[in-house]
């Protein structure tokens, strides 16, 4: 296969396209306007839609209702984009339509700049709007799992029903790398049975999110939790990096993730018995492994580019057994291997007698 | 319906209306508005290809009563899902049906854009000078001086402004090729309000862009009036606020 010197933005765009992307909506904003732009260019040639949105809001709103009528629809933005599109995810969720968001995070809050920042995993990872339901979170690490993971997203959104989302900070989107693209897939022909579209010899339908009768509502909720736990069974996702014989594990997801493993390979060079876990999927959360690794560990050293924040779903999953470390830097700032291969040689010589390993127990 | 030998029908529930109880109070006019509309896609044969797009607001409920597709907005969301909608069914037939609050306050922006991009799709509007849904607040387009529960003294357009006049503005969008407004509260305007109706639907059909037709409303239970007090109250009050007429006509 043909491999391409891209950037992470516009491989994403034309990853979408071949997936059978029939529609998207977008506003500009820096560092992920370019794949607004590729799409600009790329649809109305392939006589797809194509809207420059007022804004967020109106972006998210266009793809509501692309998505009901049962078409391949995406939009993108970056951090306080998202912000703005929370309304609408929200509805999206309720209303049970498959969509696909990317989210090219930079330093916030406020509105920060335009450098790159992992600030929006609550954002994404925990709400998608007010309500109870979280969408599928995917995090790509390299601008070849960028585009493998956006081909992913759009069969989960499908096949679920749901919102699937791809998170990766502004160093990704703005980084060329040699990739391969997949072939072009055709554009689905036949709707979904549940799409609205018109009632032609079939009774009217209604797609909504309004539930009136709190009972209902419930009723509904349950139904919601009771996909997301079939999401949670089905669809974790995560890369191990010289876990054999490590008792200290690094946690980091795309770029912090990537990060640290250089800093694991440096470290081990040094004979620190530490191995890297990446979360490719943030929702759901590769809780169960964590945890297994949790039983013999010394400790646990989590690396993001924020202030902590998927430490908490690392706390919630090493559940006290061992130490968890964070070492993070914020504002737009990246941690280079130098600095997580000190705060590994931190945690080693923290954790050097606190534990022994399980076997050698009374 | 079947008739007897000797009888003749001369009115029947159109087939794109449901034959369902609505929710709206008595007096109220979403009913004669949700009828025209119902009448016109019977008239032009299009039940089996429209899709509506519900506000949020009393009209909230529309789906129950049309039977076409319908989706439901966001709070002044409807025009943007709407061109959602018709981007990717191009051949289909989209309206939105919106209230003031809805279209003329929360989704101003969504409205005025829909309308600049020439959206090939019909915005049904409902000016009723009120937030019916919430209980009776100060709407954009509540008349000076008329009393609220969040305008309690009177619409004091010194704090809260001017009553926002939609036609007018939308005409002046290059995209929007039919604006007209006209009333609800006797029957000769109700006619009128009929002929409107059905020739945005007949600009979408063309693919002539964006159309929209407000359609002046009453609200006796916030009005705090009788239904004839309040139909009463459009011409004597509102209809100098909101002159009938069309703002913009373009069948090309």
């Amino acid at each position: 296969m043909t491999k391409y010197l891209i950037k992470g933005n516009e491989a994403i765009a034309e990853a979408a396209i071949r997936a059978g992307l029939e529609a998207y909506f977008g506003y500009p904003i820096t560092p992920q306007t370019e794949v607004l732009e590729h799409m600009a260019k790329r649809m109305p040639e392939l006589g797809r839609a194509f809207v420059q949105a007022e804004s967020e809001v109106a972006a998210i709103n266009m793809v509501y209702g692309a998505a009901c009528a049962g078409k391949r629809v995406m939009t993108s933005s970056s951090s306080p984009g998202i912000s703005l599109m929370q309304e609408g995810l929200s509805y999206i969720a309720a209303t049970e339509v498959p969509c696909v968001i990317v989210d090219v995070m930079r330093g916030g809050p406020g509105l920060g700049n335009i450098a790159p920042s992992q600030a929006d995993y609550f954002q994404m990872v925990k709400m998608a709007g007010h309500g109870d339901f979280r969408p599928i979170v995917l995090a790509p690490a390299t601008v070849q799992e960028a585009i493998d993971l956006t081909t992913l997203a759009f069969d989960l959104a499908d096949k679920y029903r749901t919102i699937a989302t791809l998170l990766l900070d502004g160093n990704l989107g703005q980084m060329m790398e040699p990739a391969e693209l997949p072939p072009m897939q055709p554009v689905r022909t036949t709707p979904p049975d549940w799409a609205v579209g018109g009632a032609v010899g079939r009774k009217k339908r209604t797609l909504t999110s309004i539930h009136l009768q709190p009972e209902e509502e419930e009723a509904f909720n349950r139904k919601l939790q009771d996909k997301l736990a079939t999401i949670v069974q089905n669809e974790v996702r995560h890369k191990e990096y010289m876990l054999e014989g490590a008792e200290l594990f690094v946690v980091g997801f795309g770029t912090s993730g990537r990060v640290a493993q250089t800093a694991v390979k440096l470290a081990r060079q040094q004979g620190i018995p530490v191995g890297l876990l990446r979360p490719i999927s943030l929702f759901p959360f590769p809780e169960e492994r964590l945890s297994a690794l949790a039983d013999e560990a010394r400790g646990f050293l989590v690396i993001e580019m924020n202030a902590g924040q998927m430490l908490d779903d690392v706390k919630i999953a090493v559940g006290g057994q061992c130490p968890v470390e964070f070492y993070g830097r914020m504002g737009g700032m990246v941690p280079l291997p130098d600095e997580v291969l000190a705060a590994i040689a931190k945690l080693d010589q923290a954790t050097a007698r606190v534990r022994q390993p399980l076997a050698a127990r009374p | 319906m079947t008739t007897q030998p000797g009888e003749q029908l001369v009115y029947q529930r159109p087939e794109a209306m449901s034959e369902v109880y609505t929710h709206y109070c008595p007096g109220c006019t979403h009913g004669i508005a949700h009828r025209l509309v119902a009448e016109v896609i019977d008239e032009l044969g299009i039940r089996e290809k429209t899709v509506g797009v519900a506000p949020v607001g009393c009209s909230v409920f529309a789906y129950n009563y049309f039977e076409c597709d319908f989706v439901v907005a966001a709070h002044g969301r409807a025009p943007a899902m709407a061109t959602g909608l018709k981007r990717v069914l191009p051949d289909r037939v989209v309206f939105t049906y919106q209230g003031d609050g809805d279209l003329a306050s929360i989704g101003l922006a969504e409205i005025m854009h829909a309308a600049l991009r020439g959206e090939n799709i019909t915005v049904i509007f409902i000016n009723n000078a009120i937030y019916g849904m919430t209980g009776g607040q100060m709407a954009p387009t509540t008349l000076p001086g008329m009393k609220t529960t969040s305008s309690p003294n009177g619409r004091d357009v010194e704090s809260s402004g001017f009553p926002i006049r939609m036609s007018e503005l939308l005409a002046q969008m290059d995209g929007a090729t039919y604006v007209a407004r006209r009333s609800l509260h006797n029957p000769t305007e109700v006619r009128k309000a009929k002929k409107a109706i059905k020739q945005a639907f007949e600009n979408q059909i063309h693919g002539f862009g964006f159309s929209m037709v407000e359609l002046l409303s009453s609200c006796p239970t916030n009005w705090d009036v009788t239904p004839a007090e309040a139909l009463k109250f459009i011409e004597t009050q509102m209809l100098p606020v909101y002159p009938l007429g069309d703002y913009k006509s373009i069948k090309s």
